[in-house]
């Protein structure tokens, strides 16, 4: 089958540190976990080379601190990384590791390829602005123009994640945590990404609202044919979401398969651990 | 040329925590034509489910090959072919029914059935038509259409999930004791469900305790304990043990 990823992540690596000789020399093994004894840099993210695939989900799991978060930020450049490259696959421009290019490319892809849903709702919304001008901003900056073209679909965008039309004008600070993530999927939709990141967009919510975001999610997935990387540490949404799974730890990839391979037949002693205190 | 062949198959499971490698099973060998019924027989833990999960990848196959020709990669062996391919054969060509459902909640018997269809990009009024016709062809009542299977009964479920992959119209059906816990009427019904894949032609590896039940309709039936096939219609004659 050849089939072009839409999104291919080389080698991605973030450290927070400079490092030192002894975390340079893998014998030293001044690392632990993640985090060098010696100078203190944290390696969050190791090495991670993954393809992510036209309307499929790619589940991310790993214990808290394994560089889930920090490898979404990489990707969407919220944050400066140490090494890698990634390709989108755009007409004429498969070629170019989008890491390398200037900050006004990178906003490019931001506004017209790339949509974000942040573990916590205040990195992707202003919370003192109006529901429906969150949605206008995303949209003015995809270059939008037409204010009747943008409420228009601001409201369809809205009306889809089920928030009630006549609370479009208030802000989100006055919203619960479940109609904070779903207008910030709202806006991440309003450019009509091919790729979306979710970083826990059900963690901490109440399990009937959980439910909601998730079915949300699978239908846009079937709906819209967007690529999408879910990010959480709670298997139950990963099984529920994702077609293929990668398992994170201490930064690195150690494990990735079929979804339902890697709960039922886990090959890593780490993923082991993880399916196992589940059942 | 066969449509599946099971050559050398083995597998076993490492149990990290406890340090302990454990074989599943091995050495199996077994091999059917398109549109023929094989039946899997064998007492609990003999590896029966590990041989049908391994061909659909839910388990990584371990030793020996498992291969199938399909019809959009011709001969490829299911141990080597990539995820992506394993997800593009989930979706088109083979189909794998346990006796437990396992869907996303608070999802409509309806729902599930014709997402499965829009998931193999079928178009929405098609995907409705043929989902109604699933239904009622596995005669599920149309009652419980619109409502939430968790509290359906075990026959219920049952049948959903057969419609949930066979409306999908697989080439290969992997069918895991489809009738363990149901009562004598249920499973008529399911006898006459393989009957009416098998007769559209759909290939079948059945898992059954009670294989006397699909007297006539399997072709050949594997024995994990001989670690053959015991019984081979096509051929006519049932052999020793
Ligand atoms: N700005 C920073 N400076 C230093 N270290 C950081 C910084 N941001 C993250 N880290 C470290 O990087 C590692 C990965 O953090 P990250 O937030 O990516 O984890 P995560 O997998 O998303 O965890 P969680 O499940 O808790 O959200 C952690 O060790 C964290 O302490
Ligand atoms: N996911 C698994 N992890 C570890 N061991 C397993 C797993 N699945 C099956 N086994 C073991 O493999 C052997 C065969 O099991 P199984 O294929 O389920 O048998 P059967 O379906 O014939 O009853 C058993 O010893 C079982 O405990
Ligand atoms: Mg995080
Ligand atoms: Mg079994
Ligand atoms: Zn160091």
């Amino acid at each position: 089958m050849h089939e072009t990823p839409i999104l291919r992540v080389e080698n991605l690596c973030k450290q927070y540190g400079t490092g030192c000789q002894e975390c340079q020399d893998k014998e030293r093994n001044s690392v632990e976990k993640n985090y060098c004894k010696s100078c203190g840099t944290v390696f969050a993210v190791r090495d991670i080379s993954l393809d992510l695939y036209r309307g499929e989900i790619l589940g991310i799991v790993g214990e808290s601190g394994s560089g889930k978060s920090t490898m979404m930020q990489c990707l969407y450049f919220d944050t400066d990384i140490t090494s890698g490259a990634a390709y989108i696959n755009r007409p004429g421009k498969e070629n170019e590791n989008v890491f390398e290019l200037s900050s006004q490319q990178k906003r490019m892809i931001r506004n017209h390829d790339y949509g974000m849903v942040y573990q916590n709702p205040v990195h992707g919304l202003k919370m003192n602005f109006s529901s429906i001008g969150n949605i206008a901003e995303k949209l003015i900056a995809a270059g939008n123009r037409n204010v009747s073209d943008m409420e228009a679909t601001g409201k369809r965008l809205l009306t889809n994640v089920h928030i009630p039309l006549h609370r479009m004008k208030e802000e989100p600070e006055k919203f619960s945590g479940g109609m904070q993530q779903r207008v910030q999927i709202a806006k991440a939709l309003s450019n009509n990404p091919p790729i979306l990141f979710l970083d826990e967009v059900t963690t901490g919510l109440d399990l009937s609202v959980q439910a909601n975001v998730l079915d949300l999610i699978k239908k846009i997935q079937r709906e819209l044919q967007i690529s999408m990387i879910v990010v959480s540490h709670d298997l139950a949404v990963i099984r529920m979401l994702a077609d293929r799974t990668i398992v994170m730890l201490n930064g690195e990839i150690i494990e990735e398969g079929l979804t339902d391979q890697v709960l039922e037949d886990p090959q890593h002693a780490y993923t082991q651990q993880l399916v196992y205190s589940l059942l | 040329m066969s449509i599946l062949e099971i050559a050398g198959f083995g597998k076993r499971f490492t149990i990290h925590h406890l340090d302990k490698t454990m074989p599943a099973t091995e050495n199996i060998h077994f091999s059917l034509e398109a549109g023929e019924f094989i039946g899997i027989v064998g007492k609990s833990g003999s590896g029966k489910s590990t041989i049908l999960k391994s061909i659909y990848r839910t388990y990584l196959p371990d030793e020996g090959k498992i291969l199938y020709d399909s019809q959009r990669f011709g001969l490829v062996d299911l141990s080597q072919v990539s995820d992506r391919q394993m997800l593009y054969l989930r979706k088109y060509e083979i189909g794998y029914v346990s006796q437990f459902l396992n869907v996303m909640p608070r999802t409509t018997c309806r729902q599930l059935v014709t997402n499965a269809l829009l998931e193999m990009g079928e178009s929405e009024i098609t995907a409705n038509v043929e989902t109604e016709k699933t239904l009622a062809h596995f005669e599920l009542d149309p009652k419980l259409w619109d409502s939430y299977p968790n509290t359906f009964s075990g026959g219920e479920k049952l049948r959903l999930n057969i419609a949930m992959a066979t409306v999908k119209k697989p080439r290969l059906l992997l069918l895991d004791e489809p009738t363990a816990s149901l009562d004598q009427q249920s499973k008529v019904r399911v006898r006459e469900m393989i009957e009416k894949l098998k007769n559209n032609g759909t290939t079948l590896v059945g898992i059954f305790h009670d294989i006397e039940f699909m007297e006539g309709l399997c072709d050949k039936v594997f024995d994990m304990k001989a670690k053959k096939i015991v019984l081979d219609n096509k051929v006519g004659v049932g052999s020793e043990s």
